[in-house]
């Protein structure tokens, strides 16, 4: 990197906030992903005009710049495959305003998910989105990779409680899109266009949030199914019967098999599938709720209900859930965790077909996850080191990919596409459909410094005028 | 032969992180510092990096791998279990024994030049005194902790201050049927909270055991494995080793979290068999409790008037997994009402020598137990080692609350006839 360049970031966010050791370096190659890459200057920033200028400087030395917050992406949102700068906003982690009166935060992108979540909680009033790096990932990653979660069942994803956000454009400009009001058809929607956008068309300085009055009460069950068909059946009878749970989370029976011993409740011997079930609202509706559920799923072959009747039996239950992830490294050394979601009412239909893939290529598939938004996580276990088996996962994923197209899903819910799921973007996506996104991009981002090669490979037919195609 | 392991040593488990980031909300540097050098996963991937031979001791990494704690949040959240903080220990080692004085050894002297450090911890001025300094041995951990060498010479008042030592005979007689207990009181209690190590030998008498507390024992070790003096553990260790094995010891307890976290925990996983020693380290609460003691506490009629105490989980207990014995000794005692407090479990911000070379962070992290603290409405704050003691008091007075740290066993002694 020019050396006058770092003089110049120093210029601007002070010289103990630029680094071009090997050791920083190191430490902000990497993300969830495992993957690595060095960038080439690490940047702390503490403002969006300090974010603004380095993007400007950036922008005038063609340089990618990496916005990163937790680093705690799945995809490889922040890994600098180009090098250039990281540029890290984990300081701009103030909570701005909590305004009771309109139900609206406003925050820097550093906020970690989970501490919004407990300061406005301390107000009566809740942020849903929930998902499992909540306790560490930040507002800023959630807002660009579109987080989920397992409550957004009943309460949508991150998109649905964005209002407005302002934006450090790839030229350096300042924007602000949205606003306070409820309602706000001026111009176009560039809110939605910026979330989920993964950092590729703009880095998110300030994140207005939509929160809700905290539910009163919640009530908490885990089922046990003496069949995979039980379950998936019952998740699409229970939003058949018009009921939406808080959560509908689904482990099935290799996933059990993980846990199973090590979980502090005791699930049978013949138990195939469980389902963990919560509810919430006003504490006098619960049990009618927890009636019409088991109402409805009582004749799919239960083994046994539990109902959480405290705050920790509750605990409990979700201790379950916790400890799919960690023992996963039971079944075999490598994982490949795709976070596929259909139709709800093709939850049944997206099991079959993972089952007859599983037997077919002879790799295991351990499903689990929100299956009540039929986002179900999709584990390919393997050991790499077999010969012929990167090959093999390659074909059995574009496989998967293909099914989850056909029954009308996605092949990303929650995690984005990244670096990992670029190569199968065509999968879900015509190519007219990839080149007006890519013509979005190029005109927004001309010298394409914003996170480049991230949701769009070099490998696609480059459309015309497409200035973000041609890579240095 | 070296007795410490060594980063090749923790390979596999270096490989076991995923980089998912759940250590981030755990570790209270990182939570200060909001900087991936401060954090389990970054330190992890340097490691790896040191393995690799992609990277040398360069200051920058000596300066991330100083800024740990050591305190195993970290492990215990961990999906993979990585032993960050001795991971931590053998990097700080290999530093150490290839740069000579590390930066943090740096940072142990220049921790004279904060007199409020000082203050806040020498109880008065106590350990002000030269006279008294000399008392404590050259290889305590106390004088990496509060390195005074400015004022070895010079004359000071005397300070008439006895420590454990000269309070308690080194062989305490108990009931003719009982066995004998070692007692590793360590540097803290022996030299700045005796009355702790008096309890703890009047409890143990009183129970009818025979009460050994050698003279020889020295430092656990504690503070120079964070400092990264691998020699000065090694040779401490055989030294506690042989200091208790003068004498037919059925256990050997600790009232220090610390202590135990040395002479157990860390001496457990060294090369050096000392298996027979460690064997029998256990924590004063978790003795007490298989001793009946607590059961015994339990069946007494609750005071009328009773303190209302909550409850500090040092880590050197809580990674070992040692958090309902200390609250159960807390909630049977019949003086006291117990409180639970939020963040009970974040570290005090001590922390070995941290407190020396990264004060200002230690502060800071110090200062994050206050509102837990606060919102408890506790008049005390208890916990089981001397070192969080003296940190937690020092965040208690800088935040202007009224409020004392304590020890459980004050608070048994006082409840006890």
């Amino acid at each position: 990197m020019d050396e006058q360049v770092v003089v110049e970031l120093k210029g601007i966010v002070g010289a103990e906030n630029v680094s071009t050791a090997l050791t920083d370096k190191i430490t902000h190659s990497y993300d969830a992903t495992q993957e690595r890459h060095l960038p080439d200057v690490v940047v702390y920033a503490g403002t969006t005009a300090e974010v603004s200028r380095v993007v400007m400087l950036a922008n005038r030395h063609r340089i990618p710049v990496l916005p990163r917050g937790a680093g705690s992406g799945f995809t490889g949102g922040t890994l600098p495959v180009k090098g250039g700068i990281v540029l890290v906003l984990t300081h701009m982690d103030r909570i701005l305003e909590i305004d009771t009166d309109n139900l609206i935060a406003e925050v820097e992108p550093g906020v970690v998910t989970a501490e919004l979540q407990r300061q406005v909680e301390r107000r009566g009033l809740f942020y849903p989105p929930d998902p499992a790096s909540r306790e560490f990932c930040t507002l800023g990653g959630n807002v660009a990779e579109c987080a989920g979660g397992p409550r957004c069942v009943k309460y949508g994803v991150t998109r649905d409680y964005i209002m407005g956000l302002e934006v450090v454009t790839p030229e350096g400009d300042i924007i602000r899109t949205g606003g306070r009001a409820l309602k706000n058809v001026v111009g176009y929607d560039l809110t939605r266009l910026f979330v989920g956008s993964e950092g590729t068309l703009g880095i998110v300085t300030k994140i207005l949030l939509r929160l809700l009055p905290r539910p009163e009460a919640k009530k908490t069950m885990l089922v046990q199914f003496e069949t995979i068909e039980g379950a998936a059946q019952s998740v699409a009878a229970i939003i058949g019967a018009k009921i939406i749970p808080t959560t509908l989370e689904f482990l099935d029976a290799a996933t059990i098999g993980c846990i199973r011993g090590g979980s502090g409740i005791p699930l049978e011997a013949d138990c195939s599938a469980v389902l963990i079930i919560e509810v919430d609202g006003d504490a006098v509706t619960l049990d009618g709720q927890v009636e019409k559920i088991l109402a409805v799923i009582r004749p799919l072959g239960i083994l046994q209900t539990r109902i959480a009747a405290t705050p920790q039996e509750s605990e409990a239950i979700w201790q379950v859930r916790r400890m799919v992830s960690p023992s996963l490294r039971k079944v075999a050394p490598d994982k490949f965790n795709e976070d596929v979601v259909v139709p709800r009412s093709r939850v049944p239909d997206m099991i079959h077909a993972l089952e007859r893939l599983s037997a077919e290529y002879g790799v295991a598939i351990v499903n689990f996850g929100h299956a009540g938004d039929g986002n179900i996580h999709v584990n390919i276990m393997t050991d790499l080191r077999v010969d012929g088996m990167a090959g093999k996962v390659e074909r059995l994923l574009e496989e998967i990919f293909r099914t989850v197209v056909e029954l009308k899903g996605s092949i990303s819910g929650e995690h984005g596409i990244g670096t990992s799921k670029a190569r199968f973007l065509h999968t879900e996506l015509d190519l007219q459909t990839i080149s007006y996104m890519r013509r979005i991009k190029a005109a927004l981002d001309p010298n394409n410094i914003l996170n480049p090669g991230k949701i769009f490979t070099d490998r696609l037919p480059v459309p015309a005028g497409d200035a973000g195609g041609s890579e240095p | 032969m070296n007795g410490n392991k060594s980063l090749k040593d923790f390979e596999r488990q270096i490989r076991e992180c995923v980089k998912c980031g759940v250590c981030q909300a755990h570790c209270p540097t990182y939570k200060e510092r909001r900087r991936e050098g401060a954090v389990a996963r970054g330190k992890i991937a340097l490691a790896a990096a040191l393995l690799d031979g992609g990277i040398g001791l360069e200051e920058q990494l000596q300066q991330d791998i100083s800024m740990c704690l050591m305190c195993g949040s970290c492990v215990r959240s961990c999906p993979n279990r990585v032993p960050t903080h001795e991971i931590v220990g053998a990097i700080r080692r290999q530093i150490s024994e290839h740069e000579g004085p590390s930066l943090i050894a740096r940072g142990v002297s220049a921790m004279t030049g904060s007199r409020t450090l000082m203050k806040a911890l020498s109880r008065g001025g106590a350990f002000l005194s030269p006279l008294l300094f000399k008392k404590i041995p050259e290889t305590s951990g106390l004088r990496l902790r509060f390195p005074i060498p400015a004022m070895k010479d010079r004359t000071l008042p005397r300070i008439a201050l006895r420590s454990l030592f000269d309070r308690v005979p080194e062989f305490v007689q108990g009931r003719e049927e009982m066995p004998t207990i070692g007692f590793f009181a360590g540097c803290s209690i022996t030299y700045a909270y005796p009355e702790i190590g008096e309890a703890m030998v009047r409890i143990l008498n009183h129970r009818g055991y025979s009460v050994f507390l050698p003279r020889r024992q020295q430092c656990c070790g504690i503070p120079a494995l964070s400092s990264g003096d691998g020699r000065l553990v090694e040779a401490l260790a055989q030294t506690n080793a042989e200091a208790f094995a003068k004498r037919d010891v059925q256990s050997i307890v600790t009232a220090c979290a610390s202590c135990n976290g040395g002479v157990g925990e860390y001496y457990r996983t060294m090369h050096t068999d000392l298996q027979e020693f460690t064997d029998k380290v256990v924590d004063f609460s978790v003795f007490l409790q298989q001793d009946g003691l607590l059961a015994e506490l339990e069946g007494m009629e609750k005071w009328p008037e009773r303190l209302k105490v909550t409850y500090h989980d040092p880590c050197h207990l809580k990674i070992q997994g040692i958090t309902r014995e200390p609250r159960a000794f807390l909630q049977a005692l019949p003086n006291v009402d117990f409180v639970e407090m939020e963040n009970a479990d974040a570290c005090c911000g001590l922390g070995g020598t941290f407190s020396v070379s990264h004060y200002a962070c230690s502060k800071a992290i110090g200062a994050r137990k206050i509102p837990g603290l606060a919102e408890s409405g506790a008049g005390m704050v208890a916990t089981a080692c001397p070192g969080c003691i003296m940190q937690l008091q020092d965040s208690i007075n800088r935040a202007g609350l009224k409020m004392r740290a304590v020890h459980i066993l004050d608070l048994l002694a006082s409840a006890l006839p």
